[in-house]
Parts: C-alpha cells; structure tokens; sequence
C-alpha cells in the first residue's frame, strides 16, 4: 500500500460526507424514517437534471437547489400520497421516489446529447477525482469537494446543535411539540431538506450509495450500543469516521490479498459500515447477542441450581423423591464449587449456606402459591406449576409485598407439603 | 349490505377510466415526437423482437402485480426495495466466477442465479437481523439495502480493473435494457411468472390470512413463517426476473405500483390481484412499446412512467377509493344531511308557534347555524321536492313533509332520551350527539331505541324535547 497526498484528501473527504449524513441518520432513525433517505437519494436525481436542463451549466449552485427541491417534494409527495389515498407511508414512499427517479433518468438522457451527466457518477461517485478538483482560498490549494463537505457538515451540527431540543421533541413525541409550539411539521421539513442538501453534496463526492450507507447504518449500530439519543449521536458520527477510514484503508489493501487492483472507496466504506455493524450485533453489551446468550445461560444455570438446592433441601426434611428430581452430579459439583452442597459418606448434604439459598427459593414458592389459591382464585395444583417458574424471579421486594398480601402463618395450600400433591 | 356492495365498486368502469389515461399518455408522447408510424408498427407486434420483448415485460408486470399485492397489503412495500438492491454482489461475484472459470462472464441464467443467491441471502440478513434485534423494520431493509448494494459497488470496482474481461454492460442490471430481450429471456420470464401466479392461487387462502389477520392464521396451525419466506422467495424470484427489464432500482416500482393502483378500484383482494396484474402488464406492455418507439429512452424508466401514469389517474378516479369519488359522495352526505337538517329546525320551530305560522329564514338561523346560502338552498330543494311550501313572509312544511320531519324529530329525540336514560349523558349535551347519529340512524336501531323507551314514548307520537330548542351559543354566534 502506498499512501499518497491524494489519499488523504479522498479520506478526509469521506470521513466529512460519513460525518454529515450519520449526523442526521440518528433523527432519521428515530423517527422511523430510515428509508427516506433512501428514497431521498434517489429522488433528487430529477432536481439535478431539471437544473441541468434549465441553466444549461453543471455549476453547483443550481444543482443544489433543483436536488433541495426535489428531495423536499419526495418528503411532501409521500405524505401527500399518504393522506389523500389513504396509501400506507412507506407504499406511497416507494411510489414517489422510483417515480422520480425514472422521471430523472428521462431527463438526464434527454440533457445526454449536450453534457456528461452520467446515471452511474450519482450512484457510485467518484471519491477517486475529487483531489484534482482544486481551488485556492488564501492561499491553500484545497479540493473544491474537501471544501463542500465541510461546509455542510458544518452547516449540520450548527443546525442540529442549535435545533437539538427541538429535533428531539419533535422526534419522540409530535404532540407535545405542537403544545410546546414547536411545529413538528416544520421541523420535519427542515429535516428532509437538509437530508436532500446533504445527500447532493455527497453524491458528487461519494454517491449516492454511501449516503445512503451513511444515514442508516452508523444511527442503527449506535442504537444498539446506547439507548440515549445524545449517546447516539456521538456513537453514530465514531462509527461514521471508523468506517470511512476502515473502508479506505480496505478499497486499497483488500482487493490486492486476491491479486486485483483497487477498488471504489465509496463502496467499501459502506462495507466497512456493515462490519461495524454486524460487530455491534453480536457484540453489543446488553442486547447484542451474545450477551443476550449469555444471560440466557446464566439464567438456565441459576434456576437449574435453585432447583437443585431445593429438591436437597426436600430430602434433608425427609421427603421421599424419584431418582429423576435428584439432581445430577455435574449440578452436585457445581453447588459444591459454590459453597452449597458437600459430600460426606457418599450423601450429599446441603451446607448451611446452602440450606439459607434453599430455604429462601423455597419460602418464596410457597408465598406464590397461597397467593396464587387465595388471591387469584387459581387451583391448587395449578398453582404449584406457577410457583414452579416465578420462585426463580421473584425480587426481594416482590417477596416483602407477597409476605404482606398472603394470611399469616404462611402454610403450603395442598396438603402441608412443599411438594406438586400427587 | 348494499353500502358494502356499492362501495366496491365494477372495476370494468374502473379499467375503462384507466385505459383512457394510458392512452392518453401515448396520445400525448405521440404528439410530442410525431412518431406514429413507429408507434403503430410497435403496437401492431409486426416484428418478432417487439412481440418478445412486450410479451416478456407484460408477465413480468403479471407476476410483479400478484406478488406486490400481497406485499402492498402487508405493510412491506419496501422490502423488495431491500432485496433488489441485494442482488448486486451476486451478480458482480456470479460474473468475477464465471470469467475465473473461462467464459465471458456474460452468461445471463448464470448471472440471474448469482443474483438469485444473494437476494436470499438480503432475505435472511434481514431476517436474521429482525431476530437478534428491536431495530425498526424500517431500518433493518435500509441497514441489508445499503450494506450489499455498498459490497456490489465494492466487487464492481473490483471487476472493472480485471485486464481478463471486460464488464461493460454490469451496469445494465441497475438501470435495465429491455431491448436486449431474447426469445429465452422471455421465456424465462414466463416460466417464472406461470410458476409465481400458481403458487400464489393455491396459497390464496393463507396469504389473504396472511395480509389481514395473521394471528387468525397462527391459530389456524399455518406455518407462519413458512409462508413467510415463501412469500419473501417469491419476491426474490420477481425481482431477479425484472433486473435485465427494468434494473434493479425501478423493479421495486412494478411491485408497487400497479397493487397500490388497483386497490383505489375495489376492496376485494380477489379482484384487487388480478386487476394489479392488470396494470401491471399493461405498464409493461404500453412502457416498452413506448420505449422501442424512442430506443434512446430507458425502457425501465418508461414502463415505470406509465405505471405512475396509471397510478395517478386511479388515485383521482378509482372507483373504491378515489379522490373524486370520495370528494362526490362526501358532497352528497352534505346534501343530505342538510336537507334533513332544515327539515327538522322548520319542524321543531313550528312546533312553538301556533299552528299554520308561517316560520322565517331568520327564525330558523336562530336555532342552528348555516353556512352562507346553505340554508336557503336546502329550502328551495325541499320545495322542489314538496315537502315544504312559500308563504307570506316565510316558509311552511307540506302535509308530506310534517310527516318526514316528524319522523325525523321523533327519532333525534328518541336517540337523546336513550342517552340520558341508558347512557347518563346530561340532558345539555344529548343534542349534539343525537344531531351526528340521526342522519345514518337505520331502521332496525329506530325499532330498538323504541324497544327500550317504550314506558315513555308512544308509537306515533314525537316525543317532547329533553332539552329548551335554542341556538348553541357558540355555533349561532359565528
């Protein structure tokens, strides 16, 4: 790998459009909208056209306004559509933004006879040229695009930061912002334009595809990482620079371990965004899956020994039970390890800490199942099963409220013993 | 029963509007580029090419039709969207194996199967991902949208600098070519679109409890999620067979479109498939005839056109559902209501004088509010009708008339006395409410309310109002 000057343009380029567009994904996110800007993307291709074709030059400022108005009209469209026919949001989505879009590939083979407005530079864009774009502002030569990128990343966070409260009512809860006076349906259109804004700046630079990459994935993985929305506005715009840079360094070395040349930045960036995201989703601590793994066998583990020390506890009062309620040896081990059984002459004996354990998971089966009879009118050996389950999650709390609801002194309702009546 | 019936609406009448409008579409690409005679060729299937090529984007617009029905009514528009977009890696890695293996790399059953696989692979990341995770539906079609389209990008990048073989032509499959149909292609398409339609006949039953009330399904011992990704396979094999038609962006239009237009006809999902179909093929058919007209057109953006085209006309015109229609029955409602409206305040106006006064307009806005000329305007309709005659300075009902106000205030009051006796409501507030339920108060619920008010109420007669008749503030101030 031979990094150049070149490739720190392309990358900090990248890493700004990343920035701009995950910024957003995160109210995208929670607003259910993740697709809009998808659809926005690829609607704004008929704006960019229609400005083509009306001033006849490739100058951006035009441009951005036609692909503004376009991705503002997507957002209008959709809800309109969604209103009037009584159309489903996320149908009358698909109808507008594929409508539009066929709508811009007309116009851009229309305008193909006199310009290079090429379909496929939108949808991959070309990170690759944008160095040799230059302009020279005081006296530093920079790419025209590094420039572009910066400023509406800029323009983002001095919107959301200034916003931010409202974005965020207007987000979880429309209501109280119109109380609040907010006017949530502003704000959604302020949203949608700057999504349409952002989307056109980047298309040049990175395509269509990495905004699109962008505006989900880094909110999505954040999400599962935190549950707080200034938590995910952070993770999401880390992950956003991680894997514009992941995806970089990628395009240049990975294709090169199977004996190719380089590939599309863009691309890989949203390859890179992918791992992260997959990472995310078996590593995330609390919901990822192997913590919710994890906290299914730690689970499994304490109600196969609560159930254990129980049934020991039965045979210590000298209760008769089947070979197949003793526990096993390998749950006989396992509570000695912890302190709860012992062997002694071959007869496994409960330790007094373990007979505290038992006497407490059994305490609370016999609360559940008088309250269960009593209280919740449920028969007697129905009530068993029930406490079967819920001694093993019962909190101490529960237990005092339970200990308070049932009649004193607490007796097993069957016949007197802690044990299914046969 | 009737409402019901009328409600749904003859989809003939429905198809016939729509007809009009695509051909008014033509009409109008006709004039623009005065190319009739092509026009006439194409739609006359003089050439074999042409008859492939409308042949195969009709049933593709079939089996689109049937299959986006289901998704449509499922609330899933968008994930053939999601799966679409997943087939590009398959194809950029179907076509890298079959240059490794020595061919062109242009071989299109075997770049369809690449696409084939990792649209089923989109399939289960989603699923996958829907399992593992609480992230909004929304969000996960987006997250598998992006990350595989994102890695197709990636291979294609990879391929294009490949010194063995040229990929010129990849890009076909995301804009589409529809011209480059062959006689095979269109009868694969066929195969696939005979294969689609089948399995979507003989697992009606389980689909529409699928669409409407998938618990009822569940406890019917269905597979759920058997039916599920059956449904999700299907939308797979719709979208691979439209890429080389209309690419893999626009695809997600035919599978939307045409059902998201047939449902403003009708409401009964029987008619709603095959009308979808309907349009679905007739987008196909019309959209490439038109794009064969003007080989520099993009067939897939103008099959799309047309179908928008179709849709627009059933957004406004749609029998079941469409804007006009809703807008004329909501005027007649108005109408009607208002008429009973002026019937009843005449009545109950003239209920206080003594018998044979006359009652003036003035009269009658004190004890409800109209809007402008409404109210003179229900009067002269009522005259027309003879239910009510001018005399000196005001009006009176007819005999015919006093009887249909009667009955109208007997049941206006019936409905108070039933909410201040069975429902607790404060004799103050019954007017309101009775005045929004009157108007639609059928027979059988007047025989009811009878039933239960019988101690205080007899047959004939009207029962005296619950509450002093006088102009609600609020409502005769404006």
């Amino acid at each position: 790998m031979n990094w150049t000057l070149l490739d720190t343009w392309m990358l900090a380029t990248g890493i700004f459009s990343a920035l701009s567009c995950a910024l957003l994904g995160n109210f995208l996110f929670v607003r259910r909208l993740s697709l809009m800007g998808d659809a926005i993307s690829h609607a704004v291709l008929p704006g960019l056209a229609a400005a083509f074709l009306i001033t006849g030059s490739r100058d951006s400022g035009p441009m951005l306004m036609g692909a503004v108005i376009a991705g503002v009209l997507t957002a209008v469209l959709t809800q309109g559509i969604a209103h009037a026919g009584k159309v489903e949001e996320s149908t009358s989505m698909g109808i507008v933004f594929t409508t539009l879009f066929a709508v811009g590939l007309l116009l851009i083979v229309r305008a193909a006879d006199r310009v290079d407005l090429d379909p496929s530079c939108v949808l991959y864009g070309s990170l690759e040229l944008t160095p040799l774009d230059t302009i020279r502002i005081g006296g530093m030569t920079l790419p025209r695009a590094f420039l572009v990128n910066t400023s509406v990343f800029a323009v983002n966070a001095a919107i959301v930061w200034l916003l931010f409260k409202e974005f965020m009512i207007g987000a979880f809860d429309p209501m109280l912002a119109v109380t609040q006076g907010f006017r949530p349906r502003w704000m959604h259109q302020l949203l949608m334009a700057l999504v349409a804004l952002t989307a056109v700046a980047c298309f040049e630079t990175v395509g269509s595809i990495l905004v699109v990459a962008m505006l989900i994935v880094p909110a999505a993985t954040a999400r599962l990482l935190s549950s707080r929305l200034p938590a995910m506005l952070g993770l999401s715009l880390a992950i956003a620079a991680g894997s514009a840079i992941l995806g970089h360094l990628g395009a240049l070395t990975i294709p090169r371990l199977f004996g190719f040349e380089d590939t599309t930045t863009s691309g890989m960036m949203a390859v890179a965004a992918g791992a992260m995201f997959f990472l995310a989703l078996i590593f995330a601590p609390g919901s990822g899956v192997l913590a919710h793994a994890r906290n299914q066998l730690s689970l499994r583990r304490r109600i196969e020994n609560e159930d254990a020390l129980a049934a020991l506890y039965r045979r210590g009062e000298g209760m008769e039970l089947a070979t197949a309620e003793l526990p096993s040896p390998r749950l006989l081990h396992r509570l000695e390890r912890r302190g709860f059984a012992a062997e002694s002459a071959g007869v496994w004996q409960l330790t007094p800490r373990g007979k505290e354990e038992a006497e407490s998971v059994i305490h609370a089966h016999v609360l559940w199942e008088r309250f269960l009879v009593d209280h919740a009118n449920m028969r007697v050996d129905h009530a068993h099963q029930s406490s079967e389950r819920l001694e093993h999650v019962t909190t101490p709390e529960m237990r005092e409220v339970l200990a308070e609801t049932v009649e004193k002194p607490v007796t097993p309702p069957s016949d007197g013993s802690i044990l299914p009546p046969r | 029963m009737t409402a019901q019936r009328q409600s749904r609406g003859s989809p003939s009448f429905g198809l016939l509007v729509a007809l009009v409008g695509v051909l008014a579409f033509i009409a109008l690409t006709v004039c623009a580029e005065s190319a009739t005679p092509a026009l006439w060729r194409i739609f006359s299937l003089r050439d074999y090419n042409t008859r492939v090529v409308m042949g195969g984007t009709g049933l593709l617009g079939v089996a689109c039709g049937v299959i986006g029905t289901f998704m449509v009514l499922r609330k899933k528009a968008l994930l053939g969207d999601a799966i679409s977009h997943a087939t590009l890696p398959g194809i950029a890695i179907a076509f890298w194996v079959m240059v490794a293996a020595g061919g062109t790399g242009k071989y299109l059953p075997g770049l369809l199967l690449g696409a084939a696989v990792s649209g089923v692979l989109g399939m289960g990341a989603i699923l996958l991902v829907r399992h593992h995770t609480r992230l909004p539906e929304d969000a996960i079609l987006g997250i598998v949208l992006s990350i595989f389209f994102g890695a197709g990008v990636a291979i294609l990048g990879v391929i294009q600098k490949m010194s063995t073989a040229s990929a010129a032509g990849l890009e076909t499959f995301i804009y589409g070519k529809t011209a480059s149909m062959l006689g095979e292609d269109g009868r694969r398409i066929a195969w696939a679109a005979g294969v689609l339609i089948a399995i979507s006949v003989l697992l009606f039953k389980e689909f529409r409890a699928l669409c409407f009330d998938a618990g009822f399904a569940r406890a019917q011992g269905w597979p759920i999620r058997t039916l599920d990704a059956v449904m999700m396979g299907m939308v797979v094999t719709a979208t691979v067979i439209g890429l080389q038609a209309v690419g893999l962006i626009l695809v997600i239009a035919l599978l939307i479109i045409p059902p998201s237009a047939a449902r403003f006809w009708t409401e009964d999902l029987g008619i709603l498939v095959w009308l979808a179909a309907g349009l679905g093929a007739l987008s196909g058919v019309v959209g490439s005839g038109v794009s064969a007209a003007f080989p520099e057109l993009p067939a897939g953006g103008v099959i799309v056109l047309v179908a928008s085209s179709v849709f627009v006309v059933s957004l406004l015109f749609g029998r079941a559902r469409g804007l006009v229609f809703r807008a004329v029955t909501h005027l007649w409602l108005e109408v009607r209501i208002t008429r009973q409206n002026a019937l009843r305040s005449l009545f109950e106006v003239s209920e206080r004088h003594s018998a044979g006064e006359p009652v003036t307009e003035k009269a009658l806005r004190e004890v409800r509010y109209w809007r402008g000329m409404q109210l003179h305007r229900a009067l002269r309709r009522l005259e027309r009708e003879d239910r009510v005659c001018r005399v000196l300075g005001g009006w009176r009902l007819t005999p015919d008339g006093h009887e249909e106000a009667q009955r109208m205030v007997r049941n206006h009051r019936l409905w108070e006395l039933y909410l201040i006796h069975h429902a607790a409501v404060a004799p103050s507030h019954v007017d309101r409410d009775a005045d929004l339920i009157e108007h639609v108060l059928g027979h059988e619920m007047v025989v009811e309310l009878e039933k239960l008010l019988d101690a205080t109420v007899a047959e004939p007669a009207v029962p005296e109002s619950p509450h002093p008749i006088a102009a609600p503030v609020e409502e005769g101030g404006t």
